[in-house]
C-alpha cells in the first residue's frame, strides 16, 4: 500500500536544543497510526512540521506525496486538524460553526450541503443544528470538532488528544466514526498521551527526548516486553490487581521512557 | 474527631427543571479509596461539590467525618481538601508562594511547615522547581502543584474532582505515588474519573448515570457482574470480522480496538463456536480467546442498556 506519511531523519533545532532528533517513519494509507510520548518528547513538534506550520531544520518528510519543506501551503489544504481544545466557536451554533469551517476550507455550492448533511448525520446532530455549541455535552463537542475538521474530506487528519476527558461510552463511538474515515481511506495520526487511545490505533511510535524510541502494534509492543519479563515490577504503584489490557499498555510506554533515561523534567 | 467516614443519605441537586442529582446514598468508610464514574451529566461533579460544601444539597444530606455539609459547612470544610478540574493555582506566583499561601489560608501552623513542605516536595518531584512561576509548570506538574496545596493542611478527605485529567503517564504514575501514600496512611479518598484503569484501583466503584447509582460495589465484583464473556480475536480482516460478529445472534456487542475486536457473547461455549462461525463468513482467525472482562465493558453495558431502555 501507498504510504500516506514519510518522514525520514526529520529534525527540529531550537537553538543549542535539539526538539525532533533524526526521526524516520512511514504511516500507511488509511492507517490509524498513534504518535505517544511523555511532554516534551517531541511530539508537537514533529506534527508542527507535518502540518507545514513549522519548517525543519535538517531531513525531508511527505504528506500525501507533496514536500512539508517546499509545499507547505499545498500540504495545509489536503489536511484535516483538531485538536483537544477545540477550534469550535463556543457562542455560534452547530450549523454556524459548520458553516464557518466551509468557508474556511472553500467547501461550497452543492458539496457544501452534501458535505453539511455528512457531519450533521455523522456527530448525530441533524436536530440540533441551531444549538449553541457551547452548550454541547464533551462527546458531541467533539464529534462535531471532527467533522468539521474533515469537512473538506483531507487525505490525512491529524487529531490531538481527541477523547480526552469523555466516558468509555462516548470514547467507543468517537473511535467507530474515525474508523469509518480510515475504511475509506482516510490516514489518520493520532497524538495522545492516554493509552485509551492508543489501544484503538493500528500502529504506535513512541517518542521520547526527541528520538523515536519504539515502534510496533499495540500487541506487539506488550509483547516484545512482556516476553522480556520486564513488566513484573516495573509498576512502582503497588498492588493494582488485574488492571487488564490497557493498563499494561502504560506498563510498556512508562517502562520505554525509563530504559531511555527518563522524561524530560521541566 | 469520627475519623474520615463519609456517609451519603438522599442527596439530591436541581438546578431549575433538571435534576443532577437524585437521592444519592452511600457510605465510605474511613480510609477506603472511592471512585465515581460516569457519562457526562452523569452527576459526578455536582456530587463532589455538594460534598466538599461549595454547593448546597436541594434536599438530602452527607456526613462527613460525622459533620453534615447541609448543617454545618463550617466544621465539613478543615477536614476535606478538594481538588476541582480546573485548581486555583496562582498562575503569576511561584511553586513555592503558591504552597505558602494555601498553608495560609489553611491556617498551617508556621512550626509545621519545613517538615510539610519536605515532605510533599518529596512526592511531587517539584523541589527542583520552587522557584518557578506555576503559569510556567507543564500540565503535569500543575497537577501535582494543585495536589500538593490540597494536601497542605493534612485533610482526612480528599475529594478529587478529574485530578489526571490532560496529565501524561508520567506525571499520573507521580499522582498515583501521592494518592496511594495517603490512602495508606488513613486518609479517605473520593475521586471522580473518565479513566477506567485508575477505576481500578478503587477499592468501591459508583457508577452514575443521568443522577442516579446504576452499580455501586468493588471493581472484581463489578467485572464479575457483566452478564456474558468478553472474547479477543484476532483476524486477517478485524472489520470484516467486527461486522460479521455482529450480525450473529449470541453476539451483544463487538468493538474494533485497532488490530483486534473485542465481542460479548451471550452464553461461552468455547472459542471454536465463533471460530467455525467466522471462517465460514470467509475470515480467517489468527487468535480467538476469553479474556477477563475490564471495567470498560462493564461501563458500556450498564450505560447502554440504560440508553437502550429510555
Amino acid at each position: 500500500m501507498r504510504d500516506a506519511i514519510t518522514v525520514r531523519d526529520l529534525t527540529r533545532r531550537f537553538g543549542d536544543f535539539t526538539a525532533v532528533d533524526a526521526v524516520s517513519f512511514a504511516v500507511r494509507a488509511g492507517e490509524i497510526f498513534g504518535f505517544l510520548g511523555p511532554n516534551g518528547a517531541g511530539k508537537t513538534t514533529t506534527i508542527r512540521m507535518l502540518t507545514g506550520l513549522l519548517a525543519p531544520s535538517s531531513g525531508s518528510a511527505t504528506v500525501a506525496g507533496l514536500d512539508v519543506g517546499t509545499r507547505a501551503d499545498a500540504v495545509r489544504e489536503v489536511i484535516g486538524y483538531m485538536s483537544q481544545k477545540f477550534s469550535l466557536y463556543g457562542d455560534l451554533t452547530v450549523a454556524e460553526n459548520i458553516e464557518l469551517f466551509a468557508g474556511l476550507y472553500g467547501v461550497t455550492g452543492a458539496r457544501y450541503d452534501d458535505r453539511r448533511a455528512w457531519v450533521l448525520a455523522m456527530a448525530g446532530l441533524e436536530d440540533r443544528t441551531d444549538r449553541l455549541t457551547a452548550e454541547l455535552p464533551l462527546g458531541w463537542k467533539q464529534r462535531l470538532a471532527l467533522g468539521c475538521a474533515v469537512l473538506h474530506e483531507p487525505a490525512v487528519l491529524f487529531l490531538d488528544e481527541p477523547t480526552s476527558g469523555v466516558d468509555p461510552l462516548a470514547r467507543r463511538r468517537f473511535w467507530d466514526l474515525i474508523d469509518g474515515l480510515s475504511e475509506r481511506g482516510t490516514t489518520v495520526l493520532v497524538s495522545t498521551h492516554y493509552m485509551e487511545e492508543a489501544e484503538y490505533c493500528h500502529r504506535l511510535a513512541l517518542m521520547n527526548r526527541g528520538r523515536l524510541i519504539a515502534l510496533d502494534s499495540p500487541s506487539g509492543l506488550r509483547g516484545s516486553l512482556a516476553s522480556a519479563g520486564s513488566l513484573r515490577g516495573s509498576s512502582d504503584v503497588g498492588d493494582m490487581g488485574d488492571v487488564g489490557v490497557r493498563s499494561s499498555l502504560e506498563d510498556v510506554f512508562v517502562e520505554l521512557v525509563r530504559r531511555e533515561g527518563g522524561a524530560v523534567v521541566g | 474527631m469520627t475519623g474520615g467516614s463519609v456517609v451519603v443519605e438522599g442527596l439530591t441537586r436541581r438546578f431549575g427543571a433538571l435534576t443532577a442529582v437524585r437521592e444519592l446514598t452511600f457510605s465510605v468508610a474511613a480510609g477506603e479509596l472511592f471512585g465515581l464514574v460516569g457519562p457526562d451529566g452523569a452527576g459526578k461533579t455536582t456530587t463532589l461539590r455538594m460534598l466538599a460544601g461549595v454547593l448546597r444539597p436541594s434536599a438530602g444530606d452527607a456526613l462527613l467525618g460525622g459533620r453534615s455539609v447541609a448543617r454545618e459547612p463550617d466544621h465539613v470544610r478543615p477536614q476535606i481538601a478538594y481538588m476541582p478540574q480546573r485548581f486555583g493555582l496562582y498562575e503569576d506566583l511561584t511553586v513555592r508562594e503558591n504552597l505558602s499561601f494555601y498553608a495560609d489560608l489553611y491556617r498551617v501552623p508556621r512550626a509545621e511547615r519545613p517538615a510539610r513542605l519536605e515532605r510533599l516536595y518529596a512526592f511531587s518531584n517539584l523541589g527542583p522547581f520552587q522557584d518557578r512561576l506555576a503559569g510556567k509548570l507543564s500540565g503535569g506538574m500543575k497537577q501535582k502543584l494543585s495536589l500538593s496545596c490540597a494536601l497542605i493542611h493534612r485533610p482526612a478527605i480528599l475529594l478529587l474532582d478529574e485530578p489526571t485529567f490532560g496529565v501524561d503517564p508520567i506525571s499520573r504514575r507521580d499522582l498515583w505515588l501521592i494518592l496511594t501514600e495517603m490512602i495508606a496512611e488513613g486518609v479517605t479518598v473520593i475521586l471522580s474519573t473518565a479513566y477506567m484503569d485508575e477505576a481500578e484501583r478503587c477499592d468501591r466503584v459508583a457508577l452514575l448515570n443521568e443522577g442516579l447509582v446504576l452499580a455501586l460495589d468493588t471493581p472484581a465484583a463489578l467485572r464479575a457482574g457483566l452478564e456474558g464473556a468478553v472474547v479477543a480475536i484476532r483476524a486477517e480482516d478485524a472489520r470484516r470480522a467486527r461486522d460479521v460478529l455482529r450480525q450473529l445472534s449470541d453476539i451483544r456487542r463487538a468493538s474494533l480496538f485497532g488490530e483486534t475486536v473485542h465481542a460479548v457473547v451471550a452464553e461461552w461455549v468455547g472459542a471454536d463456536s465463533l471460530r467455525r462461525e467466522l471462517s465460514a463468513a470467509g475470515v480467517r482467525v489468527l487468535d480467538a480467546r476469553r479474556v477477563e472482562p475490564s471495567l470498560e465493558d462493564v461501563f458500556i453495558q450498564r450505560v447502554a442498556g440504560e440508553e437502550a431502555h429510555a
